[in-house]
């Protein structure tokens, strides 16, 4: 696979404050890739470093071949801006345009692309009359102009509504399987889920952890935590068979380590005739998300 | 190259449009010219000149004040508005060169003043040639009045995107535009005047004030019109300063100051870190 990003030891200081230090990303064509961190974590700062608005002031970075910024690193590059704001007398469709012809192509398909995102109903109307939802589909409609080898997306599915978000994933889906590299960036990881193939966690301007849903959730070997509802009367006895077992709103809870699972999921079938049901619920995406991001002294 | 730079004026032509900007430049022009027509038309006879170009001196008093309060108005919220409003950032990922845009701003918006000088001194004509047909030998002032105002615009209109970008806020913007306009339109020539006095005929008076009059593109507009229409010099007090420079400095000035107030604009721009 070809590297449509490559990132390595980037250093960037805001007047003495480190926003980066020792950042290295790379992204091939045909994957996404999310980074995730809290505000301030640096992702807007590493996104306008990648699309040359920012000069880092060490470490090597290559967009598309090209250094940053550089007009042909710029001609295969989109970007969407997080809380995309375009200017309110103009119509989405003019607006299209005028960004499909600044790439140098007919405005004649702008149409097409506004009906891509679901905008076409609203194509003559100024974009001071959307709502937040339709400014970010302008957002992603640009974004889409001229078949882009890397995508630049700034948290593009804030302000969507569930069934946007979805048609969102599906969209980007179809780009990446056209061969196009995403790099987007959220601060939720329950918003990129498994929609994405790697993910990158910065915190306080370090990648802290990286890799597929399932590494990040193997390597932070969070407890599973695991409800027990007893038959009538049984409560104490099953208590007794599990230590460590709290009683809370009429179940008993307990945690396991990973490795330890199975072993407490044996002993609790051997209270056969005891037990009412069972839950097991392994670490939420939000707790794999703040193990890494407090890592680090955070 | 060419294609985003039209991309860009197309834009910006919507945006004014929307923004009643080339209606309410076009009335202002129109309304303040026939005022001056009407007035302007009265102790005619007297200077042995046409009715035309009397009209013509007047309008060149008053587009000396009102063509780079247009421009500047226009102009002021081209940088500062796109970072405030947040688009910059978008717009300086694509692929076209920063002094593309503002060129691309330019064409529409001196598309527009064009539109609106000639709607003012078009209606004043009319007016004037109506009443007397023989007014119309001073059409040829009117036209070098007409692409005089022209260039007088395109330069005010480069020197207000220049103030945007060092202001980089809107409010800032607007404070610059009006205060350089005091500054080089109404201060300046003030200014001058106190030194000729001062002076009295002196060094300053033949040797620093015809430069300083040709370095102000506002002066050099002023110059170059009167000059050009040598009845009418009475009309002003920069009549004899104007007989003492050739026509063909003042000419240069006229020139040269939209290239350079483009280029002012165009390395303010480049700092600007969106």
């Amino acid at each position: 696979m070809t590297s449509m990003l490559t990132i390595s030891q980037l250093t960037k200081a805001f007047g003495g404050v480190k926003a980066l230090s020792d950042v290295s990303v790379n992204v091939a064509a045909g994957e996404r890739v999310a980074l995730l961190g809290h505000n301030g974590a640096g992702k807007s700062t590493l996104m306008k470093i990648i699309l040359g608005l920012i000069t880092a002031d060490s470490g090597e970075i290559s967009v598309c071949g090209a250094t940053p910024g550089h007009a042909s690193a710029r001609a295969k590059v989109a970007y969407l801006p997080e809380n995309a704001t375009f200017h309110s007398a103009l119509t989405g469709l003019e607006q299209i345009s005028y960004y499909m012809r600044l790439r140098n192509l007919s405005p004649s398909g702008a149409m097409d692309l506004l009906d891509r995102v679901g905008l076409s109903f609203a194509a003559k109307r100024r974009i001071g009359t959307y709502s937040k939802g339709m400014r970010q589909r302008i957002g992603l409609a640009q974004a889409l102009i001229g078949h882009p080898s890397l995508l630049v997306l700034d948290e593009p599915t804030s302000g969507l509504d569930p069934v946007s978000r979805r048609d969102f994933y599906e969209l980007l889906d179809s780009l990446a399987a056209d061969g196009a590299a995403v790099l987007l960036s959220s601060h939720a990881l329950t918003e990129v889920e498994a929609r994405t193939d790697r993910l990158i966690i910065l915190s306080g301007g370090r990648v802290v952890a990286e890799g597929t849903l399932n590494e990040l959730r193997r390597e932070a070997a969070l407890p599973v935590a695991m409800n027990v509802t007893a038959l009538n009367g049984y409560d104490t006895d099953i208590q007794a068979a599990l230590p460590g077992a709290i009683r809370a709103e009429g179940m008993l809870h307990l945690t396991c380590a990973q490795d330890e699972k199975l072993a407490t999921l044996a002993r609790i079938t051997a209270l056969q005739g005891k037990v009412a049901d069972l839950d097991v619920i392994p670490p939420s995406l939000e707790d794999i998300y703040s193990h890494f991001s407090r890592r680090d002294g955070q | 190259m060419i294609a985003r730079i039209l991309a860009t004026a197309t834009t910006e032509l919507h945006i004014a449009r929307r923004n009643r900007w080339v209606l309410i430049a076009a009335l202002l022009m129109v309304v303040f010219s026939l005022v001056l027509s009407a007035a302007g038309s009265a102790p005619t006879g007297a200077l042995g000149a046409d009715r035309l170009s009397v009209v013509v001196a007047s309008l060149t008093s008053l587009s000396v004040y009102l063509v780079p309060l247009v421009a500047l108005l226009m102009s002021f919220d081209a940088v500062a508005g796109e970072v405030e409003r947040g688009t910059l950032p978008l717009l300086l990922t694509y692929p076209v060169a920063r002094w593309e845009v503002l060129v691309g701003k330019l064409l529409a918006h001196t598309a527009i003043l064009m539109v609106a000088i000639v709607a003012g001194y078009g209606a004043a004509a009319a007016v004037t040639i109506a009443a007397d047909p023989a007014a119309a030998s001073g059409l040829r002032a009117l036209w070098r009045l007409t692409w005089t105002s022209v260039l007088l615009g395109a330069t005010f209109l480069g020197i207000g995107y220049a103030l945007s970008s060092l202001a980089r806020r809107v409010s800032g913007a607007a404070g610059l535009a009006i205060g350089l306009w005091l500054g080089l339109v109404v201060l300046y020539d003030l200014g001058l005047l106190a030194a000729v006095v001062a002076d009295d005929g002196g060094t300053f008076t033949t040797k620093v004030f015809p430069i300083a009059l040709l370095a102000n593109p506002a002066d050099a507009f002023r110059l170059f019109n009167l000059t050009a229409a040598q009845a009418t010099a009475a009309v002003s007090g920069v009549g004899s300063a104007a007989n003492a420079i050739p026509q063909w400095q003042s000419l240069t000035s006229i020139l040269l100051w939209p290239l350079v107030a483009l280029l002012l604009a165009a390395l303010t721009f480049r700092k600007v870190e969106p």
